[in-house]
């Protein structure tokens, strides 16, 4: 049945060559674990992406119940956590895949950094990949603010200070952060979920992708 | 004739100006009224400062700094709320008044006067150890960069009342 409808899609729109070009292709024997169990280094940048992906699924879901309001942020989180079944499981996963995604990251960076996998040809991915950390680095500070409890709220306001010690710009760059000169409030929670939930994801995708194109386009690095 | 076709614009060329151009300024006309919707709270002019009494006499006021704490009323967008703040208030040996706004310099803690009794006659701060003398300013060697911020005051029917805090440059 399943083979009936891809046959009948296949013969139209010829899908085949597309998941090919996904899915399909050499794994080199020195990345392979089964081969050699060092190369389980090879699988930082990829757990990388695995819990990228349980950070978007977790923190899709948690905005069912979010509210981003000064009065009722908090005790939305508090209910999806207390009162809704699993709560405490989806808001566990956004927030410890927050530092785990962090730390894969390091690993993955550590790694292509000490076999020089960042040489020519692949400075243009390197470049990529710690724009890619920078990214991730901001949605971990933004998201940090939503809950709207005192850590929140502290952590935002040094944030803030380090925004506004920028020669030149930094005022200016403060208040675009905070949406007022002088209060963390109102505003800073809406900007900064508006920052978390939709900017910084779609630069975080282009990046991905980018990323992973040139992957594709360059190979993975050969053996040390 | 030759002279004037290396001028021309040829057809291709016109529809990829024209197209560029009309793609320019459509992408325009949909990206300005975000960025400015945006970029709003850094074009707002920036706030009067608004004084309001801090419910303290004149007279009352001491060369001893002592506490007060007044009421703000805090327009936040769509949220209106009243603020709660604290000054430390002392007349100088010249008889004027001073205000210094208690926040820490270094990380945003409250000071206190003369509340660790190793550092008499201080602000001194809890949080990291953070030291200011009798007239607000940082002692060196201690985390703060900078003197305490002063209130903008005024005095009416012998009331004192208080504005912006203003900070001050480094010592």
């Amino acid at each position: 049945m399943l083979q009936k409808i891809y046959d009948w899609i296949d013969e139209r729109v010829d899908i085949t060559p597309i998941w090919r070009d996904i899915a399909d292709h050499e794994v080199p024997e020195h990345v392979n674990p089964a081969h050699h169990f060092s190369a389980f280094v090879y699988c930082f940048g990829g757990l990388t992406f695995f819990v990228t992906v349980i950070q978007i699924l977790s923190g899709m879901f948690l905005t069912m119940y979010y509210v981003p309001d000064i009065e009722n942020a908090w005790n939305s989180v508090f209910y999806l956590q207390q009162e809704v079944a699993h709560g405490q499981i989806v808001r566990g996963m956004h927030h410890w895949g927050a530092s785990v995604v962090i730390v894969m990251l390091f690993l993955h960076t550590l790694r292509v950094f000490f076999q020089g996998a960042y040489k020519k040809p692949r400075e243009l991915n390197w470049i990529v990949g710690v724009l890619l950390f920078f990214v991730m680095l901001a949605l971990g500070l933004t998201g940090y603010l939503l809950p709207w409890d005192n850590k929140a709220l502290f952590a935002t306001e040094v944030t803030l200070q380090i925004a506004e010690s920028v020669p030149f710009i930094g005022e200016d760059l403060k208040i675009l952060l905070a949406g007022d000169p002088d209060i963390v409030g109102a505003q800073t929670l809406t900007r900064f979920f508006a920052i978390h939930v939709f900017f910084l994801p779609a630069a975080l995708f282009v990046l991905m992708a980018i990323h992973f194109i040139m992957i594709r386009r360059q190979g993975i690095s050969g053996p040390l | 004739m030759s002279e004037d076709k290396k001028n021309q614009v040829s057809r291709r060329q016109f529809l990829n100006y024209t197209l560029t151009g009309v793609g320019g300024f459509m992408a325009a006309g949909m990206l300005a009224p975000m960025v400015r919707f945006a970029i709003d709270p850094v074009l707002q002019p920036e706030a009067e400062g608004e004084f309001v009494s801090a419910d303290i006499a004149v007279e009352d006021i001491t060369t001893e700094p002592q506490k007060v704490t007044f009421k703000v009323d805090q327009v936040d967008a769509w949220y209106e709320s009243t603020v709660e703040k604290t000054a430390f208030v002392y007349k100088k040996e010249d008889g004027s008044i001073v205000a210094f706004d208690p926040t820490c310099t270094h990380l945003g803690c409250v000071v206190g006067w003369n509340t660790n009794d190793d550092y008499p006659q201080h602000f001194y701060c809890p949080c990291h150890d953070g030291l200011y003398t009798k007239d607000g300013v940082n002692v060196p060697n201690t985390p703060p960069t900078a003197p305490l911020s002063v209130y903008e005051h005024k005095i009416q029917n012998g009331i004192l009342y208080l504005g912006k805090a203003i900070p001050r440059e480094e010592a």
